[in-house]
């Protein structure tokens, strides 16, 4: 008896294990919709969020009784739960009431495993939502039913689009407030929808919610008979979530080398998007040399063909000079490979972006120094209207051209979102400070060729005996730059060395006539000066450049410009309180009256450099002291 | 035509992905192994990412001196069957001062024997990347964080002022004494990491699986007497009774739960009908409500 009851529940045992196994199974297959709710402040974002994690059974006890303590302490809904805490994690968020950076959550139906990126209301937390938006396939937007399309509707709308959300959905919310009334929803609907029906998405549905009491959320709500449409959830488990990136061309950006012996040599990387195959013949894209594909790698076995998302290890039949950065690729169907193109950019910093400054160019495996040589237009979120502009400011969104110090690799962004997305960042903060979808390429890099010469910078310079060199003077104005550099080169010319001074002040006069002294202009003014150093370099001279050159980033990028070795930062460091005692032009005075604008040291910053090859402290000594300095330390170096 | 990927083939690559990002571009990285359930996942992931090679780094254990006895067992075992480089850490000035859960209350030891420890171990071995098992669902201020999670100079955490994360384009630039913590599981679920293992066969800690263990009932939580520096209070006495952890950290301050569950199918079972959350075991998140986020600002993982 005894062992038929053991024997019985051995078999239950095994049956719940099958069960579970059963189910896992199913889990296993579901497909997978990542979405962002986005919107203006007070929309009921998080609400809605809470809402759904609430009503798919997806809190847990504890995190109840967590939520009801919370809610009386900070809760915005009086008695009742404030179901918007679930998602508010950070305690400023609590405190204030706000959303202010991207939360996941996950959840799932029996249809659908489901990846929400709950992004903040505020203009000033933009950057936040994209990040949601940049690995989304829908956008929910809500509206207040009482106010209608607001500023952020229209922004974050477009942003979802400028990132390729192919759906939206708008969530009239609050409905309940706004009486259930139809005419309401219909009138914000249109609204949105003549917004939206501009901007290319592929599908945009319009629904009546009340996240807060739930309808039309899970269950279609009884106050809404009107409305014959999906509920929030209904349409969030049935749009379509094809992945066009499998259909598409072979992109497989390399992103690791690895080496364990002299005999394996796999490059690591996740396949972009089409499909590589053993026996493939495929292409490097930047060098344009070719190889076959011979074996798939992974620790559970090679594999025969591997498609786009999956992180696998490639070999090929040729030892090629590949590394991380490289994208190996269809033979038949190339990316474009190019150093100009042009591309939407959204921005992040409170730092404008400049034109002509350099920052770090960065996609998915691949980084160049790249600067924006022209700013087409900003866009205006409200009206999406085009506007001349010369720098963007944070959270402004706009088309540039871009020039890229090498080549890179890419895809238009519409084609393909992970090899035509690329981020900017700040070279001095590493801050992550834009984002950018190229649109195209721009060809002029290809047509206008280098024109190789025969006598080079070496012959040029062996003629002189000398070294080329620039000479890099920053300072503030009335540091004593241009007695000092006047010295210098009254010193070198008497060694019958080659020189030539760029002077700030004269350079102002004629070549950069057409620049002021607001920070774009400065920015300018240091890349001309740089260009014609560099030129002068080539010529074997060696060049003084005393220039004030406020801005770490320019003194970098006319550094760049020159080969190593070539560029000396000279810091001439005389303090403020000094170069406006001796103020030899009168310019501190009139800056300090006001009637000066944007003057360095006054009302404009000086970043001093902080690893100068020369660092002269000049208060106490004399400018032929200082010069002498200088000179022994290039005599030290074999400068000359 | 290939066929889709599944759930877990999507959430594998993803981590793969995030792995070879920080060896292709950070000159020390090291992977924080802390023994549970998500570190095997993680250092699972990590054999595979480099396969045929070993991970190029270390692992990293903080060691709180009041791990349960199994851990430490099982943390040599795997060292010692899969070749990877471990690295153990202690606060000796901890240890030396006598810190405990028992003596010190569980925010002090949580603070000195491991926020701080951690922080001795980066700076002593010039970590510039370590990883991390934590995962977006596990609590509301880790949903907030990114995958790439940048530290200062002090280890220290603005969650007001993260970096945006664009893409699958992780921004892995640095200035000297800098620091990124990185989470390749951010996207993972509890039932995700339950799967995975029962997919792959990942060995864990025996712990997590049903047995009669001598437990003493205090506050309300059911704690194992792992060692005799328990001191028991009157009328508390170690019972047998069937449990398993959820969840495993110090041994003082990890709860377990009554349950049968003593294989793998039964645990995902038992956790579909589970109407609490796994850190409920965690004493140190109930301090206070953002407990979590606070000691994160301060560099916990």
């Amino acid at each position: 008896m005894d062992g038929v009851v053991r024997q019985y529940e051995v078999t239950m045992e095994l049956d719940v294990a099958d069960e579970i196994r059963e189910f896992l199974a199913g889990q296993e297959n579901k497909s997978l919709l990542r979405f962002l709710t986005c919107g203006s402040v007070d929309d009921g974002k998080s609400t809605l969020i809470g809402r759904l994690l609430y009503d798919t059974k997806l809190i847990f006890e504890d995190q109840l009784a967590t939520l009801e303590r919370d809610s009386r302490r900070h809760g915005t809904t009086g008695e009742d739960m404030d179901l918007a805490l679930l998602v508010d994690g950070l305690e400023a968020e609590r405190e204030q009431g706000i959303t202010i950076d991207v939360a996941y959550r996950f959840f799932a139906t029996p249809k659908r495993k489901f990846i929400v990126a709950d992004t903040p209301g505020h203009e000033q937390y933009t950057r936040n939502m994209a990040t949601g938006a940049s690995t989304a396939d829908l956008a929910i937007v809500l509206v207040d039913a009482r106010k209608g399309v607001l500023r952020q509707t229209r922004r974050h709308t477009y942003i979802a689009s400028l990132l390729g959300i192919r759906h939206v959905v708008l969530a009239v919310n609050k409905f309940d407030l706004a009486g259930y009334d139809r005419a309401v929803f219909d009138r914000i609907a249109e609204e949105y929808n003549s917004i939206a029906g501009a901007l290319g998405f592929d599908t945009v549905v319009a629904i009546p919610i009340s996240a807060r009491h739930g309808d039309n959320v899970i269950m279609p709500s009884s106050n809404t008979p009107w409305y014959d449409g999906p509920t929030i959830l209904g349409h969030l488990e049935t749009v379509p979530v094809g992945d066009r990136l499998a259909e598409a061309p072979l992109r497989f950006p390399v992103q690791y080398v690895n080496r364990p012996n002299l005999d394996f040599r796999g490059y690591c990387g996740t396949v972009a998007s089409g499909t590589l195959a053993v026996g493939d013949k495929i292409v490097v894209a930047k060098s344009g040399k070719g190889s076959k594909l011979v074996r798939i790698v992974t620790s559970d076995g090679d594999l025969d063909r591997a498609s786009a998302g999956q992180s696998v290890t490639v070999l090929l039949e040729d030892e090629l000079d590949i590394s991380r950065g490289d994208m190996l690729v269809a033979p038949d169907s190339r990316p474009n490979v190019a150093d100009q193109f042009e591309a939407n950019l959204v921005w992040f910093d409170e730092h404008a972006l400049l034109p002509g400054r350099s920052y770090i160019l960065r996609t998915e495996t691949d980084q160049t120094p790249a600067t924006v040589t022209a700013l087409k237009y900003k866009v205006d979120v409200n009206t999406f209207a085009k506007e001349a502009a010369k720098h963007l400011e944070l959270n402004e969104t706009g088309v540039a051209n871009l020039s890229t110090q090498a080549p890179i690799a890419f895809d238009a962004y519409a084609d393909n979102r992970v090899t035509g997305a690329f981020v900017l960042i700040d070279r001095l903060t590493n801050a992550t400070v834009g984002a950018g979808m190229i649109t195209h390429p721009l060809w002029r890099a290809s047509n206008v060729h280098w024109q190789a010469l025969d006598v080079e910078k070496t012959a040029r310079a062996g003629q002189k005996h000398q070294r080329p060199a620039v000479l890099w003077f920053t300072g503030l104005s009335g540091s004593g730059k241009s007695t000092i550099a006047n010295l210098l080169e009254k010193s070198l010319y008497a060694e019958g060395l080659h020189t030539y001074i760029l002077d700030g002040d004269n350079v102002r006069h004629g070549l950069n006539r057409d620049l002021g002294f607001t920070e774009d202009d400065r920015v300018e003014n240091i890349r001309r000066v740089g260009e014609v150093a560099r030129l002068m370099v080539d010529a074997g001279l060696i060049v003084l450049v005393s220039f004030i050159s406020p801005f770490r980033a320019e003194r970098r990028m006319a550094r760049e410009m020159v080969d190593d070795g070539e560029f000396v930062e000279i810091f001439v460091d005389t303090p403020f309180e000094e170069c406006a005692r001796r103020d030899p032009k009168g310019l501190y005075a009139k800056a300090l009256r006001g009637e000066i604008r944007n003057f360095t040291g006054v009302d404009s910053p000086y970043e001093a450099p902080e690893r100068a090859d020369i660092h002269l402290q000049t208060p106490g000594r004399t400018p032929e002291e200082i010069a002498d300095e200088i000179l022994n330390w290039l005599k030290e170096r074999d400068y000359c | 035509m290939t066929r889709p990927m599944t759930h877990l083939q999507r959430l594998e690559a993803e981590a793969i992905h995030i792995m070879r990002e920080v060896a292709a571009t950070f000159s020390r990285p090291v992977m924080l192994y802390s023994i549970g359930k998500d570190s095997s996942v993680m250092l699972h992931l990590a054999m595979k990412a480099f396969y045929p090679a070993k991970p190029p780094f270390p692992f990293l254990h903080i060691d709180s001196n009041w791990k349960f006895r199994e851990m430490i067992a099982f943390r040599d075992r795997m060292a010692a069957e899969l070749g990877f480089d471990l690295i153990v850490h202690k606060n000796e000035d901890g240890v030396r001062d006598g810190v405990g859960p028992f003596t010190h209350g569980s925010n002090t030891h949580t603070h000195v024997m491991k926020t701080v420890a951690l922080r001795q171990a980066l700076d002593k071995h010039g970590f510039d990347a370590a990883f991390g098992g934590a995962r977006r669902d596990e609590e509301k201020s880790r949903a907030k964080e990114r995958v790439f999670s940048f530290r200062t100079a002090g280890h220290a955490w603005d969650p007001k002022n993260q970096r945006p994360e664009m893409w699958k384009i992780y921004n892995t630039r640095i200035a000297p004494g800098e620091s990124i913590r990185v989470f390749p599981l951010s996207n993972w679920t509890e039932l995700d990491i339950w799967q995975y293992i029962l997919q792959e066969n990942i060995p864990i800690v025996p712990l997590y699986f049903a047995r009669k263990r001598p437990v003493v009932e205090r506050d309300g939580m059911l704690i194992l007497k792992d060692d005799e520096r328990m001191e028991l209070r009157a009328g508390e006495d170690a019972r047998e009774r069937m449990v398993r952890f959820r969840t495993l950290g110090c041994y003082p301050l990890t709860a377990a739960t009554e349950s049968d569950a003593d294989s793998l199918e039964a645990i995902v079972a038992e956790m579909l009908v589970a109407r609490t959350s796994e850190r409920q075991g965690r004493m140190i998140d109930h301090d206070e409500s953002g407990s979590m986020e606070k000691k994160k600002r301060e560099g916990y993982f």
